[in-house]
């Protein structure tokens, strides 16, 4: 289980290397980790990298298998210098597969901007990515330019805010009932208090460790 | 003469042939489909905001709850994530146990959509016969993790406990009689492994039984055979995986093309469809019920066979035996320390996916060191196929779209999360 990754060591390394030769300065970043590879693009790159990663005949990423958002804005200043996040806030992940080449890659992509968000749609070259984009859209309020359709998806109809960003509070900002006077389903702000059952904790290195 | 226009209609979301809470605005030419729009999110409980508010122990009985249907491989592929951050080694026999489990699931998750799907498209029988192994099924489950369903019984490092050596039994009462409850009871003399084993010995018969009644039928095949074309190119651009890819000719299974756990020592076949059409899908699913009964029956050889532990003795992140725990000082200290703050994760990020019985689900962590995960995403199969019903829809009958939904084996509890 330990190092019994589907990609060995040499798989890694060559694929390391291919992206490295295709890409050169587009590429902001590359680490390996746990067997997998993941690449750091500049959002203005993201449509031009997608499509040399889906057609390249080396690469051949003709799957987009997952999109998310993710807001690092608790995320530790220690790690996301070590993971050059450049203290921005929002990313987008990409993880592709490739049936034909059965490769994987991720695909790091930070918005520049953390109070409005924005990255370059990739429907044109994954169908697959529309509604993920609006997930990420609807969750996180990243924006997509040049996507057909950005509208919410998951939250209910007519919902305020982003719901994953780490800046928004577990029980939400409104609750719903059936108010009996007036004979219908009312908004109101919540009225439950926020509690914590296990406090998070996080360790300093090398904690508890017996050989000193 | 009066202008003709296209008009839309919703269809759910409380709808028998909806599965569950979807509400589809369809745009209708007469009764052609011009455009489906499904709204999603009607049962979004935000299962991956919670996840980052809890331990990561206290997550996996969420992971039960997402694919509703296949419960136990939804825990298999976030145990594995974990695991992979943490770098630990699991016990070769809880590998075999899980792999096991998974197969029955996968058998229990086809059910469920053969079931609903012939319903769909008018056989009522099927429903019957599916539940009849279901139930057998469930009480493998019950057997093994104490609930039918939910059962909250892989864990990080393994899996909860070894296989019980007795299977509980039907009692005798007003509606059955003693003589009764003695052939019931009959395959439920042994330990769990012999039960398994005497339904793997019966299953082909009931999957040869739901082909008599399927394969060859003429309204079965005109209602699907033809309906819902996607072609490997699209496929694969559609980001479809598992049962939905084969379907379209592609050959491609995570058990075989990445294997994980011991499924690289068992012996298997990946069926593939043609056509790429509803009845390929049909076929492919059902040739997947004789494979993963292949499977179990291989694993119960070697469980029979190699006992062993089936949980890590790593007890930073598995409990020490209840035993130890009362007499040991240090034991009883991790035990207090894994059920009150739970296990660190190192940070790093890591992807893990499984073959779950309808496509590729995958479990993406990241961790800051905590002991709660930074951020998880959980990559569901059902929700790429279901966006992807717009596109096979289209030019189709409203009845169709019926079979659509039935051949892309829909579940809310995923998509929604």
């Amino acid at each position: 289980m330990l190092d019994n990754f589907f990609m060995s060591s040499t798989q890694l390394e060559n694929l390391a290397e291919i992206l490295r030769n295709i890409f050169r300065d587009k590429l902001a970043d590359l680490q390996v980790q746990h067997g997998e590879i993941t690449i750091g693009v500049r959002a203005d790159d993201v449509v031009a990298v997608s499509k040399i990663l889906r057609d390249n005949s080396q690469l051949r990423f003709d799957t987009l298998i997952d999109l998310c958002g993710i807001d690092y804005l608790t995320y530790g200043e220690d790690l996301a210098a070590k993971q050059n996040l450049r203290n921005m806030r929002f990313a987008v992940i990409y993880h592709l597969l490739s049936v034909e080449l059965n490769q994987r890659v991720r695909m790091r992509v930070l918005a520049e901007s953390d109070e409005f968000p924005v990255v370059d749609s990739v429907t044109e070259i994954w169908s697959v990515a529309n509604w993920f984009e609006r997930e990420a859209f609807d969750l996180y309020g990243i924006v997509f330019t040049g996507h057909p359709d950005l509208r919410r998806i998951l939250t209910d109809y007519g919902f305020i805010g982003n719901p994953f960003r780490k800046d928004f509070p577990l029980t939400g900002h409104v609750e719903m009932r059936y108010d009996a006077e007036q004979k219908r389903v009312i908004y109101q702000p919540v009225t439950i208090e926020p509690r914590e059952i296990t406090p998070l904790v996080i360790r300093e290195e090398h904690y508890g460790d017996c050989e000193s | 003469m009066a202008e003709i226009r296209n008009y839309t209609m919703n269809f759910g979301p409380q709808h028998p042939a909806a599965h569950g809470v979807l509400r589809l605005v369809l745009e209708l030419d007469g009764e052609v489909v011009k455009r489906a729009d499904p709204h999603i999110g009607l049962l979004h409980r935000a299962t991956e905001k919670l996840a980052e508010n809890k331990t990561y122990l206290q997550s996996v009985p969420y992971m039960d709850r997402l694919d509703y249907v296949s419960m136990m491989v939804n825990e298999h592929a976030y145990v594995m994530a974990i695991e992979k951050l943490l770098q630990i080694e699991v016990p070769i026999r809880a590998q075999y146990i899980r792999v096991m489990f998974d197969e029955i699931t996968r058998i229990l998750n086809h059910l469920l959509w053969i079931g609903a799907h012939a319903l769909d498209v008018g056989a009522m029988t099927m429903f019957l016969y599916a539940f009849r192994e279901r139930e057998d099924l469930m009480d493998c489950y019950e057997a093994v993790s104490g609930a039918r369903m939910h059962a909250a019984y892989y864990r990080p490092g393994g899996v909860y406990r070894d296989l019980p050596d007795t299977m509980p039994k039907y009692q005798a009462s007003r509606i059955h009689s003693e003589k009764q409850t003695r052939i019931r009871n009959a395959n439920r003399e042994g330990s769990l492994l012999d039960f398994i084993e005497d339904f793997t010995n019966r299953f082909p018969t009931y999957v040869d039984e739901y082909e008599t009644l399927l394969t060859d039928n003429r309204i079965w095949k005109q209602r699907l055979v033809d309906i819902g074309v996607v072609s490997p190119e699209r496929a694969k651009a559609l980001g479809f995986t598992g049962p939905m890819l084969r379907g379209s000719g592609v050959e491609w299974d995570l058990r075989k093309k990445q294997p994980y756990e011991v499924y690289d020592r068992l012996d298997f076949d990946i069926p593939v469809g043609v056509n790429g059409d509803c009845y390929d899908r049909y076929l492919v699913r059902m040739e997947e019920f004789r494979q993963s009964n292949r499977i179990i029956k291989q694993c119960v050889d070697w469980l029979r066979q190699n006992p062993g532990p089936v949980i890590t003795d790593n007890h930073k992140v598995a409990p020490p035996s209840r035993i130890n725990m009362k007499q040991n000082m240090e034991e009883m200290i991790h035990h207090f320390k894994l059920f009150t703050e739970g296990f660190h994760v190192p940070p790093g990020e890591a992807y893990v996916a499984v073959e779950h019985p309808k496509g590729e689900f995958g479990i993406y962590l990241v961790s800051n060191g905590a002991n709660k995960p930074y951020r998880l995403k959980i990559r569901a199969p059902g929700f790429a196929h279901l966006a992807a019903l717009d596109e096979m829809s289209t030019g189709h009958m409203i009845s169709d779209v019926v079979a659509i939904i039935g051949t892309q084996d829909i579940v809310f509890g995923e998509i929604d999360r």
